[in-house]
């Protein structure tokens, strides 16, 4: 094993780069990274049409998401390298179809950690705001979002964990990252399958933990500072298989 | 109405062949991790710490790495490791499906152990202690008292797990297991018609998503009554 990473460990970090585009480790994390960041705004939009009080809004989330947590990654992986082309034109690569595949899985689960935000504040912070006279989106922006967001921050930082797990789906549409850089070795050493893929294994699993650690910690802080206040902290939605 | 996609000769019938493996990979996966997922748990809940320290690396290791790399790992990983009459015997016996069922059960029973051990947490110590003075074994209290207990109160969570699952068997057609994806996989390559191979396969995802959900909340809806 030792040797495979003396070999190709920088394969695996970083792919081609400097000589070529950016691949192994360092793109599944970015590609994780942006995905994180794109869903994040959309995942607020799909928690507030979610609890909308209007209803035909409130529908179209629901099917949304009731939909994508219906479909396997995979299938969804597959439409996105079907679609993306159709909306962006030909020769869009296969990154930002897989970009696109995350975006739409991710809102979809982490549209459900803003709900349950939501819904999980004392109505009385509302009716409080509504009762000085804020109008509903100025309920929402300033005294029921701010303190859902920061009550979801762990179940939020969770689902990193779950999206650097989930890139792995891009090897299946070529593109180069830790999975996909594994492969080329693998293929380039051909009789060591087990040790190519331990350690492979071993990557994500010192990766995600580490991150999952950083979670558990952040986790813990803002439960001591919210244990005073009462507030409901949203549980980490880890469960999530890819 | 010819130009369907499904009424093409075979195409039919491929599905659901495509369907039958995914339903036989995703029943032999769940039954066998439900089956580890109480071993483990029972084991855990013993006070011996390197058991203990032994299946919580099990879950962490299961809870970190990606459901498709630990299917490559048991399908092309693993194998080196065994002597040659048993790689031989697993290439002529359906090695994808083996390997695929292996690394989906134990990827399944170490998320429903965790369930299922916050279920037996959720049980109260009076229960085992009746049991210890009834005269109940370690094994007959686990198995009589707690386990089923524990199993009502993780309900929920295990119908999440069970979804998972299902929708994980789809990994197996990386390695070549002729399940549902993988025919329609096959179905738009020799034909072209990507947009109708998918919708026939989101449909059978859905349909049989939300039939497990709709199972899940029956089951749950029984349990909930039958507590007292």
């Amino acid at each position: 094993m030792i040797d495979i990473l003396r070999d190709y460990g920088l394969i695996l970090l970083v792919g081609q780069y400097p000589q070529g585009p950016l691949g192994g480790l360092a793109m599944t994390l970015v590609l994780a990274a942006l995905a994180l960041i794109i869903s994040f705004p959309l995942a607020i939009l799909v928690g507030l049409a979610r609890v909308s009080t209007w209803v035909p809004l409130a529908r179209v989330a629901a099917f949304y998401v009731h939909t994508v947590r219906g479909l396997p990654l995979l299938l969804v992986v597959f439409w996105a390298y079907f679609l993306v082309p159709l909306i962006g034109g030909k020769d869009i690569n296969a990154t930002l179809m897989m970009l696109f595949a995350l975006v739409v899985y991710e809102s979809a689960y982490m549209g459900e950690i803003v709900r349950a935000g939501i819904v999980s504040l004392p109505s009385g912070q509302t009716q409080a705001a509504r009762a000085l006279g804020l109008t509903t989106p100025q309920i929402f922006a300033s005294v029921v979002l701010p303190q859902a967001l920061f009550n979801m921050i762990p179940s939020i930082l969770s689902q990193f964990v779950v999206l650097v797990k989930n890139t792995s789906l891009a090897y299946v549409i070529g593109v180069d990252e830790l999975t996909n850089a594994a492969y080329q070795v693998n293929g380039q050493l051909l009789t060591k399958p087990f040790e190519v893929y331990g350690l492979l294994a071993i990557s994500y699993f010192v990766i995600c933990y580490l991150l999952g650690r950083g979670v558990s910690l952040i986790e813990k802080r803002i439960m001591k500072k919210r244990s005073g206040s009462g507030a409901v902290v949203v549980a980490a939605v880890r469960n999530q298989p890819a | 109405m010819e130009d369907l996609l499904l009424a093409r000769p075979g195409y039919f019938a491929l599905l659901l062949h495509g369907l039958g493996i995914t339903a036989k990979l995703f029943a032999v996966s769940w039954v066998a991790a439900l089956v580890v997922a109480s071993l483990l748990t029972a084991i855990r809940a013993t006070s011996s710490k390197i058991a203990q320290g032994v299946i919580a690396l099990f879950v962490e290791y299961h809870r970190n790495v990606p459901g498709l790399v630990q299917i490559f790992v048991w399908y092309f990983g693993v194998p080196q490791l065994l002597p040659r009459d048993w790689q031989r015997w697993i290439n002529r016996n359906d090695g994808e499906f083996l390997m695929a069922a292996i690394a989906l059960t134990l990827y399944a029973a170490a998320y429903m152990s965790e369930d299922l051990r916050s279920g037996l947490r959720s049980v109260s110590s009076g229960q085992s202690q009746a049991a210890r003075s009834l005269g109940f074994t370690y094994t007959q209290t686990m198995r009589f008292i707690l386990l089923p207990q524990a199993l009502r109160n993780a309900l929920p969570a295990l119908v999440n797990q069970t979804l998972a699952l299902f929708k994980a068997t789809s990994l197996a057609m990386m390695i070549g297991v002729a399940e549902l994806m993988h025919a329609v996989r096959q179905m738009e390559n020799e034909t072209y018609r990507t947009f109708e191979a998918f919708i026939v396969a989101s449909i059978c995802y859905l349909a049989i998503s939300y039939l497990l959900i709709y199972a899940g909340s029956v089951a749950s809806k029984r349990v909930a009554m039958s507590k007292r």
